[in-house]
């Protein structure tokens, strides 16, 4: 779900940012208030945990496809919401920074779509309620059911975001109902996936060490070691990344699905990407289908009136390339030189 | 490979890059980093149809590359994590909008191709700078310029103690999957006995580690925040660099460079 630059407009952007940048300066001043310096290091190991746990891909039974851990209601149910927040503000971060995962114009986006909605609506929307509601369910149950509702909720949202910022950024002609239908029911299976291996995670650390976990009975009884913290996330640790392992897979995850579909379930038929085998109808490729005929009608549409327009798209054209040339001779220059400097 | 290990390549290639030395390298962060997000900001703001338009921002890109003594191609196998979602969004264009925009050679192109190819190069562009950005500045010096950002030291202290978790548990994790990889010849992945106490005992170490490294930090005189003690001040050259990229930036943006070149080619 990391969205590139090339995706957003600047206008959408800022706005991101400035969202995001607001919930982080409001996270951190409440943790602050708490005054617990101890945090910071258990913060950074719980981040890096995620990290680990993101490089993981959970295969999705039935589809030959597979998601990533999102570690936003992990991370608010083991740290609380403020800490989760900006815990996966860093992991958002250091994706992007050293890896690419995300643009550096798109984190302000990145972080609402991920961190925000999987703590603050996961945590006091979901996980708060659900633990700590009357009622005859064991607290097992609850941890299942809250960590599944949310993960799905949660991830359904930020999908929503995707779209939404998507569209107001203009880049894409897919229509917005086209463009959610395609995205929603993918990430509800990714959700569900999630939502089991945190559920797994979570009811792990509930069995050996519940006084980890917000708004879990016993929550707060004694003053907890760095040590003992440390054995309860070492298992956790264990859970995410040893233990689903044996389900992680080479398989491209849930976006690169969508797009390229699979061939043997015929998905790329569904999505309209061959013209060939418009096989499954939906409103998308109906639309595609209504847009092909109507300009497919027309082939001297262009040539009516256009000549002008053509030509200054034809000379920019070609002094792009002379640019661009420039800028291939001066790469392939500047490799020159360095072999010849060092050989 | 394994993944961590590709992970793990990748931190210490960038660490790698960062490390030398360069006129690039010698800018002040906070400098290189404005001057990164005015560029991508000028690269994201063209219009859906100005593809030549973004030439001349690549030949700005690879000038700064060659300036930084380091390879275009080194950043694009990162492009794998660019384009899927970009071209996810993108490659409908090309069905959707077909009205045609110019003739080429006696081919139609129509404007979708074109919003496609333009999104493609705007995502190209934005990684080609933000690359260039961790490829010739510290972390930790980039943590100093965000700090003068007014950025929560809170959040720039996690940052570099994650970062560094990160570092310490891929690498063991690497180590240890070849490890089991070698003594369970033909088994793919970890045996269901082993998935606790796999990767278990690997965070134990970590946090014991922690733990200690913790411990050593308030030794050292650690409070709330690190202090960044080389945080290199920015001189007159940094202003010149931000001030000259800036204006370059602005005169791109807004004068169609490559249609004035092209137009006095053709003429």
């Amino acid at each position: 779900m990391h969205m590139a630059d090339a995706l957003l407009a600047p206008a959408t952007a800022a706005a991101m940012y400035a969202a995001s940048s607001v919930t982080a300066g409001i996270s951190a001043h409440q943790l602050k208030k708490d005054d617990e310096p101890q945090k910071l290091p258990v913060m950074a190991v719980t981040s890096a945990l995620v990290f680990a746990g993101q490089m993981i891909n959970y295969t999705i039974p039935g589809t030959g496809s597979s998601g990533h851990l999102c570690g936003g209601m992990l991370l608010s149910a083991l740290l609380g919401p403020q800490a989760g927040f900006l815990s996966m503000i860093v992991i958002l971060t250091i994706q992007c920074l050293f890896f690419a995962d995300g643009g550096l114009m798109a984190l302000g986006a990145n972080i609402w779509n991920m961190a925000f909605y999987g703590c603050f609506v996961g945590y006091y929307l979901i996980w708060r309620p659900i633990l700590r509601g009357k009622g005859g369910l064991s607290t097992r149950a609850r941890i299942i059911l809250a960590s599944i509702l949310g993960c799905v909720v949660t991830l359904q949202l930020g999908a929503f975001s995707v779209v939404l910022e998507t569209t107001l950024s203009g880049v894409t002609e897919l229509p917005f109902g086209a463009f959610c239908a395609l995205m929603q029911p993918i990430h509800l299976a990714i959700g569900l996936v999630e939502g089991a291996v945190t559920a797994a995670v979570l009811v792990f650390v509930y069995e050996s060490r519940p006084a980890l976990l917000r708004d879990v009975d016993g929550a707060g009884e004694g003053r907890r070691s760095l040590r003992a913290t440390v054995a309860v996330l070492a298992v956790t640790a264990a859970l995410v990344g040893g233990g689903l392992s044996l389900l992680a897979s080479a398989d491209p995850d849930g976006l690169e699905w969508a797009l390229f579909g699979n061939e043997e379930a015929g998905y790329a038929a569904n999505m309209g990407l061959d013209e060939e085998r418009f096989g499954i109808e939906s409103a998308a490729a109906d639309r595609a289908a209504a847009i092909q005929e109507s300009t497919s009608f027309l082939p001297d549409y262009a040539f009516a009136d256009s000549d002008s327009a053509a030509g200054t798209t034809v000379s920019g054209l070609v002094g792009s390339a002379m640019v661009a040339g420039a800028a291939a001779a001066i790469c392939l220059a500047g490799g020159f030189f360095r072999r010849k400097k060092n050989p | 490979m394994n993944k961590a290990e590709q992970a793990l390549r990748e931190l210490h290639e960038m660490d790698a890059l960062a490390a030398g030395d360069s006129p690039l390298h010698r800018l002040c962060p906070l400098a290189k980093f404005l001057f990164t997000a005015a560029y991508i900001a000028a690269v994201v703001s063209f219009g859906r149809y100005d593809l030549a338009r973004l030439a001349p921002l690549l030949l700005m890109a690879a000038l700064l590359y060659q300036l930084a003594g380091i390879p275009v191609g080194k950043c694009f196998h990162k492009l794998r994590f660019v384009l899927p979602l970009v071209l996810a969004v993108g490659l409908f264009n090309p069905l959707l909008d077909r009205a045609p925009m110019l003739t080429l050679g006696g081919v139609v192109i129509s404007g979708g191709v074109v919003s496609m190819l333009t999104m493609m190069a705007k995502g190209t562009l934005c990684l080609m700078a933000s690359f260039l950005l961790m490829a010739t500045t510290r972390v930790d010096a980039l943590c100093a310029g965000l700090r003068r950002l007014r950025v929560p030291g809170f959040l720039l202290s996690l940052l570099l103690l994650t970062y560094r978790y990160v570092g310490v548990m891929t690498e063991e994790v690497a180590v240890m999957t070849d490890a089991y990889a070698l003594r369970a010849p033909g088994q793919r992945g970890v045996a269901f006995r082993a998935w606790g106490s796999f990767l278990g005992q690997l965070l134990l170490r970590s946090m014991d580690r922690a733990e200690e490294l913790y411990a050593a930090m308030l030794l050292r005189g650690y409070r709330e925040e690190f202090p960044y003690a080389e945080a290199a001040p920015c001189a007159a050259r940094d202003a010149a660099f931000l001030s000259v990229g800036a204006a370059l930036l602005l005169l791109l943006r807004f004068v169609n460079v490559s249609a004035l070149l092209g137009g006095l080619l053709m003429r």
